[in-house]
């Protein structure tokens, strides 16, 4: 094929109704999270003491963090999806989450007696944290890559990884409604293992259905 | 750009010609810097006219377009080389099976043409039968199969170049 003839065949399409990304996108996230949270209500449900909990700062501490990684990787996956794009000040705003659980780890460090670290670190619900965070990333990482294939990223990989970290926030927003380990040395353990799961999944998720 | 976005179809053609002309010379550098022959540069000329279209509404609106559009255009130049350096790495004990088989047959004949197409999948077997033997019109083609022109477009140049690479393992 003669790119003269391309160019008058591609000029010659009508023009479609305007993809707009940034829409798609949170729209997306939006309904896997719906979606998450509506099996989540049906299965588990949140914890039985969740009013009285909501008044001590280790439990809203958990939300903090959870959303701290949810808002910067969602924008920044979204981003990645312009080619041309330049994170710039947006990958620093990544290492809030870490800051936030550092900051925490280290007061509960000092305000707790040593003898309790390691059950507080140990918890009870380990286990369901480590599955539960990565089984309700699916509805939001499969509705992100999905709508992401509108994108063209130049690292499809990359962005693929920052769709999963946003999953994984919403999966961990609705998992520490229910989970009863409120203490920071509990979350900074194992949230973060739970989210490298689903990093890990939405880098492969990205090379393979991301790539234009 | 805007412009054409908007549906200006003329003022769209005239920047996709601007385009393909600055690819070109994109393509070309780059390849010779890397020692590859310069072969498949109307490939990737092409390839980036498509993604340009495709994904046009990934431009950001901002001022300058040319960041967006080298952007796509070095993506599909690193595509090609990297396709290329594959091929060329190729070990050709592996396909000295496949490389044998075809030995005395005729490569002119129609009926190596259609064997050809046979290892097609269904739907780009159907667009490059109906274009290229039957010598259907595309707008004809995409009507039938209820596709835009533009897929059958990009169907027709992958099948097209599944077709020439099969060829080209096939005729050594």
């Amino acid at each position: 094929m003669k790119t003269a003839d391309l160019i008058k065949a591609l000029a010659a399409e009508p023009i479609p109704e305007p993809i707009r990304l940034g829409r798609r996108v949170a729209l997306s996230l939006a309904l896997g999270a719906a979606i998450s949270a509506a099996l989540f209500m049906a299965l588990l449900g949140p914890r039985h003491d969740i009013i009285a909990a909501a008044h001590t700062m280790r439990f809203d501490l958990k939300f903090i963090d959870t959303l701290a990684l949810l808002a910067p990787s969602a924008l920044l996956a979204l981003r990645l999806l312009r080619p041309d794009a330049e994170p710039g000040a947006l990958f620093a705003a990544l290492i809030a989450p870490f800051v936030l659980l550092g900051g925490a780890v280290i007061v509960e460090l000092i305000v707790t007696p040593a003898d309790l670290w390691m059950t507080r670190l140990m918890g009870t619900n380990a286990l369901h944290c480590l599955t539960l965070i990565p089984l309700m990333s699916i509805p939001p990482l499969a509705a992100l890559i999905y709508a992401m294939r509108a994108g063209a990223p130049a690292y499809p990989a990359l962005t693929g990884a920052l769709a999963g970290a946003a999953a994984a926030g919403v999966a961990a927003t609705i998992y520490a409604t229910n989970c009863t380990d409120d203490s920071p040395l509990f979350v900074a353990s194992w949230y973060p293992l739970a989210t490298l799961v689903v990093v890990v999944a939405g880098a492969l998720a990205g090379r393979k259905w991301l790539q234009w | 750009m805007r412009a054409a976005l908007a549906g200006d179809e003329a003022a769209y053609r005239r920047l996709l010609e601007e385009i393909g002309r600055s690819v070109r010379g994109m393509a070309r550098s780059a390849f010779a810097r890397a020692r590859v022959g310069d072969a498949d540069i109307e490939d990737v000329v092409q390839e980036t006219l498509l993604a340009i279209h495709l994904k046009r509404h990934t431009w950001d609106g901002g001022p300058r377009v040319a960041p967006w559009v080298n952007a796509i255009a070095r993506h599909k130049i690193i595509d090609a080389m990297r396709r290329r350096g594959v091929r060329r790495a190729e070990p050709i004990e592996d396909f000295e099976a496949t490389l044998a088989a075809p030995e005395g047959e005729d490569p002119h004949t129609r009926g190596d043409v259609e064997r050809l197409i046979r290892t097609l999948g269904p739907r780009q077997r159907d667009i490059v039968t109906s274009i290229s033997l039957e010598g259907q019109s595309i707008a004809a083609t995409a009507a039938r199969l209820s596709m835009s022109e533009v897929a059958v477009r990009v169907a027709l140049h992958r099948a097209l170049k599944a077709l020439a690479a099969a060829w080209r393992s096939a005729n050594p």
